[in-house]
């Protein structure tokens, strides 16, 4: 591992104005991510700005039934509040599938959304890669792309987002709360990350240097219908095959209001909005969910090894709208 | 071999004793414990924050000391295996782990102690887990779904899972009884 200089900041401003300051610099949030990668010489600041005692820990209820996260918050706190579990809990559902008791417990909500990809040629310095090193290539097209993404993805790269926390928050319109070298403003989180397009290393439509402060989900009363549900390898402890976040209002049996986001099938948390449109004012049967998720699914185009993924997020889509609307007639 | 400006003063209370190191910024919490204080009991598995044997409580919560950098726990109170026993009076998960036969080669072991004691605080505090059915209820019943569950972070290579579960219920039963 290169060698760096370590500051613990103390003040939001100050951290943002040492990270723009100079070019080989990072902000150190849980670690769980940024410190594994720079033991495998992914990832080699000259600089790391310790962000975790910053005054951004705190979970706020707003009077209007939004949230407000402070950046800080650890994943398992957040996971464990009693509001986010009782308003939110696609939310708690999505945090509480990602990572091991330890990773939560350690793992920041603005480190959790700039986390980057497990595609395992990213992690391999021998290997080409667009995203770590521009203009290499990309060696998923036609190596290991079982885990890759089937949605939005270009011939430079086809790497997913990992997290599971951003689905959900991509389901409820959350935005994102920076602080830019030019100062503070909100984006929403289904824009904070970039499809690769031709530069996969560029990431979020943050500002170079940009910290996350926080993360603002608005009031959403029904959203206390909602669920999270992630298919994976192995029963615990491991990045998901396919995800989906959803969040359902009946008005009897109709569909009033839907919101759905999937996770691991792109470069970003991938907001469903066709399957959306196509239910809203819809019976709530299993037949129109599964027509919601072929709109939404038509777009998607596998790779070599997984087109298993377009079946796997179809089902996803029904047994989740299933679950929510039955537990919605309880 | 880092510049002056690329190392630390690390002030790191462990087992309840102060320390004060001049580290490396490149030094793991586990590097510290380790090589730098002697506490061997922290096992280096995988180094990549997967396997669990590294798991120490800091600040009272389970975490992969691998994955922290020392000098980013400054300030902060450590509790390795070596801290959990007083003196020769091992803490009742231990002695289920003994009574339960919860290892084999015992790599892991230490990890699963801290892991399990962190863990067991977490289920006194109410926090939910993802098998858990209702997020919003109260005490959490501990079964052995539940124990697999939290326990995914820790991994035992000669597999002695059935036999840890067996240690840590019968911990928090022997705990709900007295």
């Amino acid at each position: 591992m290169r060698t760096f200089r370590y500051h613990r900041a103390t003040d939001p401003a100050e951290a943002v104005r040492m990270v723009a300051g100079e070019s080989e610099a990072a902000y150190l949030g849980g670690g769980t991510n940024l410190v594994d990668l720079m033991k495998l010489s992914v990832q080699r600041p000259r600089l790391l700005v310790d962000v975790t005692r910053l005054p951004l820990g705190s979970v706020e209820p707003l009077s209007d039934g939004g949230l407000r996260i402070g950046a800080t918050v650890r994943n398992s706190d957040l996971a464990a509040h009693p509001v986010v579990r009782r308003d939110f809990p696609v939310l708690t559902r999505a945090l509480l599938a990602a990572a091991s008791g330890q990773l939560r417990n350690m793992a920041t909500v603005g480190g959790n959304l700039l986390q980057r990809t497990r595609c395992v040629y990213f992690q391999d310095v021998g290997k080409p890669c667009n995203k770590r090193e521009p203009g290499t290539g990309c060696s998923a097209l036609e190596g290991q792309n079982r885990d890759l993404a089937i949605l939005g993805w270009s011939t430079s790269c086809v790497a997913t987002h990992p997290s599971d926390m951003a689905v959900a928050l991509a389901a409820l319109d959350a935005r994102v709360e920076v602080l830019e070298p030019d100062g503070a403003r909100e984006i929403p989180l289904t824009e904070f990350h970039r499809l690769p397009g031709d530069r996969p290393d560029l990431e979020t439509t943050m500002a170079p240097g940009g910290l996350i402060t926080g993360v603002r989900i608005p009031a959403l009363p029904y959203a206390r219908h909602s669920t999270y549900r992630k298919a994976r390898d192995r029963a615990s402890f491991a990045f998901a095959a396919g995800s989906v976040a959803a969040v359902l209002d009946l008005d009897g049996g109709l569909v009033r209001e839907v919101r759905i986001a999937y996770g691991a099938v792109a470069h970003r948390p991938w907001r469903a909005r066709l399957a959306e449109e196509a239910l809203r004012g819809q019976p709530a049967t299993m037949e129109n969910f599964g027509l919601a998720a072929d709109e939404e699914l038509a777009a998607a185009r596998p790779l070599p090894n997984n087109g298993f993924k377009v079946s796997l997020i179809h089902n996803l889509t029904v047994r989740t709208l299933a679950d929510l609307a039955e537990a919605a007639t309880r | 071999m880092p510049e002056e400006t690329e190392r630390s003063s690390v002030t790191l209370a462990v087992n309840g004793q102060q320390h004060r190191l001049r580290l490396d910024n490149r030094t793991t919490l586990l590097d510290a414990l380790r090589e730098h204080l002697g506490l061997i009991g922290a096992k280096k598995g995988c180094d990549h924050g997967q396997c669990g044997s590294c798991t120490v409580l800091l600040d009272g919560r389970r975490v992969k000391s691998c994955l922290i950098f020392a000098v980013a726990a400054s300030g902060s109170a450590v509790v390795s295996v070596e801290g959990l026993a007083d003196g020769d009076d091992l803490q009742p998960l231990q002695q289920c782990f003994i009574d339960h036969d919860a290892f084999q080669c015992g790599y892991c072991t230490s990890g699963q102690l801290c892991s399990a004691t962190g863990m067991l605080d977490e289920v006194r505090k109410g926090w939910p887990s993802v098998v858990t059915g209702d997020l919003a209820a109260g005490p959490v019943r501990l079964t052995e779904e539940e124990i697999r569950e939290r326990m995914s972070g820790n991994l035992c290579r000669c597999a002695a899972y059935p036999q840890i579960v067996a240690a840590i219920r019968a911990t928090a039963t022997a705990e709900a009884v007295r």
